[in-house]
């Protein structure tokens, strides 16, 4: 596996871990006001991988039975982020969600669509404000519910997982419920130049001089 | 002498975002930098840190951890937590610390109303 330090600088990986970081807290700060419950999370992990790779992470710290909302992004970047928890929990988010408003059995009958809806909300949240932040638009695919293993959630119908990813990884768990789960980010690499560029972008103008104005 | 400030993050990036909006509010303070508790505790340690702005998602000790150390070190040290964190039991545990809340990521506004209440108290305790 290549060290992200060989593609990118220091500063250039240090930025793109606090777009991810600030972007996740906003994640969470949505989390917390479905789940109504405090949501803890980690410091985001950051590593160059292929898919491959990439899937045996997600298996590795989490095993086999998942449960993921996927959304791809285009624009000045391009991936899929991935709300993923072990599949079991993904009943108990949805009764978390919908509390007292749905039975047990209609939690149960609309589990997918509800995790759809709850995953959109989140993965938007973090998207949006890294787009705001790099100033350029992306665009949001629909949230799609996948099961399986990590080479599952990772599969796409364009057959992109070729070639490598900046594979970024957060775990959260709400403080008072049985919930946890991770949300992973995976950047194509196909163009390192243009994130390059971007990242350079983005330092600058939060260094230079007209950020304390309008950012 | 010229007030002293400690920001504290792991993210090089974000201490320097910090320290230029700071730069921009309070031109004559002095900034001193530290990317996690530890090192941050030693600063202090050193003396004649007067502020204390600190990220709130960080390897080890969060900042929240480390501002409630700092308060106990220092109960009238003027202190930020800075985070996109918004959720209402940080904003809780930041006041149960006594310290003000800042968004991430920082601005020169996002800054102002902690930098111009943080002036003010030490003005006053120099009194």
């Amino acid at each position: 596996m290549t060290p992200p330090e060989l593609l990118l600088t220091e500063l250039e990986l240090d930025a793109l871990t606090e777009l991810v970081n600030i972007g996740v807290s906003n994640a969470a700060t949505s989390l917390r006001k479905m789940l109504r419950e405090e949501v803890l999370l980690s410091v985001p992990a950051i590593e160059i991988a292929n898919h491959a790779k990439a899937a045996t992470l997600i298996s590795q710290r989490e095993g086999d039975h998942l449960v993921a909302v996927r959304q791809a992004f285009t624009g000045a970047l391009n991936g899929r982020a991935l709300l993923i928890f072990p599949e079991a929990n993904g009943l108990e988010l949805v009764r978390a969600v919908t509390g007292e408003y749905v039975s047990p059995q209609e939690a149960a009958a609309m589990e997918d669509e509800a995790l759809a809806e709850t995953g959109n909300v989140i993965l938007n949240s973090c998207l949006s404000s890294m787009a705001n932040m790099l100033r350029r638009s992306l665009t949001m695919s629909l949230p799609q519910v996948v099961r399986g293993e990590g080479t599952e959630l990772l599969r796409t119908a364009e057959g992109r997982e070729a070639g490598l990813v900046l594979f970024f990884y957060i775990n959260f768990v709400a403080r008072d419920r049985s919930i946890r789960g991770y949300i992973a980010m995976l950047m194509d690499l196909p163009s390192l130049s243009a994130l390059k560029l971007l990242v350079t972008d983005f330092i600058e103008r939060v260094m230079g001089d007209d950020f304390g104005q309008d950012g | 002498m010229a007030i002293k400030v400690l920001i504290v993050d792991d993210s090089k990036l974000a201490r320097i975002v910090a320290a230029k909006a700071l730069g921009t509010l309070q031109p004559e303070w002095d900034r001193v930098e530290a990317g996690n508790a530890d090192e941050a505790l030693a600063r202090l340690a050193g003396g004649g840190i007067d502020v204390a702005l600190l990220d709130y998602n960080m390897p080890g000790r969060d900042g929240l951890v480390l501002a409630t150390e700092i308060r106990a070190l220092y109960p009238d040290m003027p202190i930020a937590i800075i985070t996109a964190n918004a959720q209402d039991e940080v904003i809780e545990r930041a006041r149960a610390a006594n310290a003000a809340f800042v968004m991430k990521p920082v601005t020169t506004e996002s800054l102002r109303a902690f930098v111009s209440g943080a002036a003010l108290r030490l003005r006053s305790a120099a009194r």
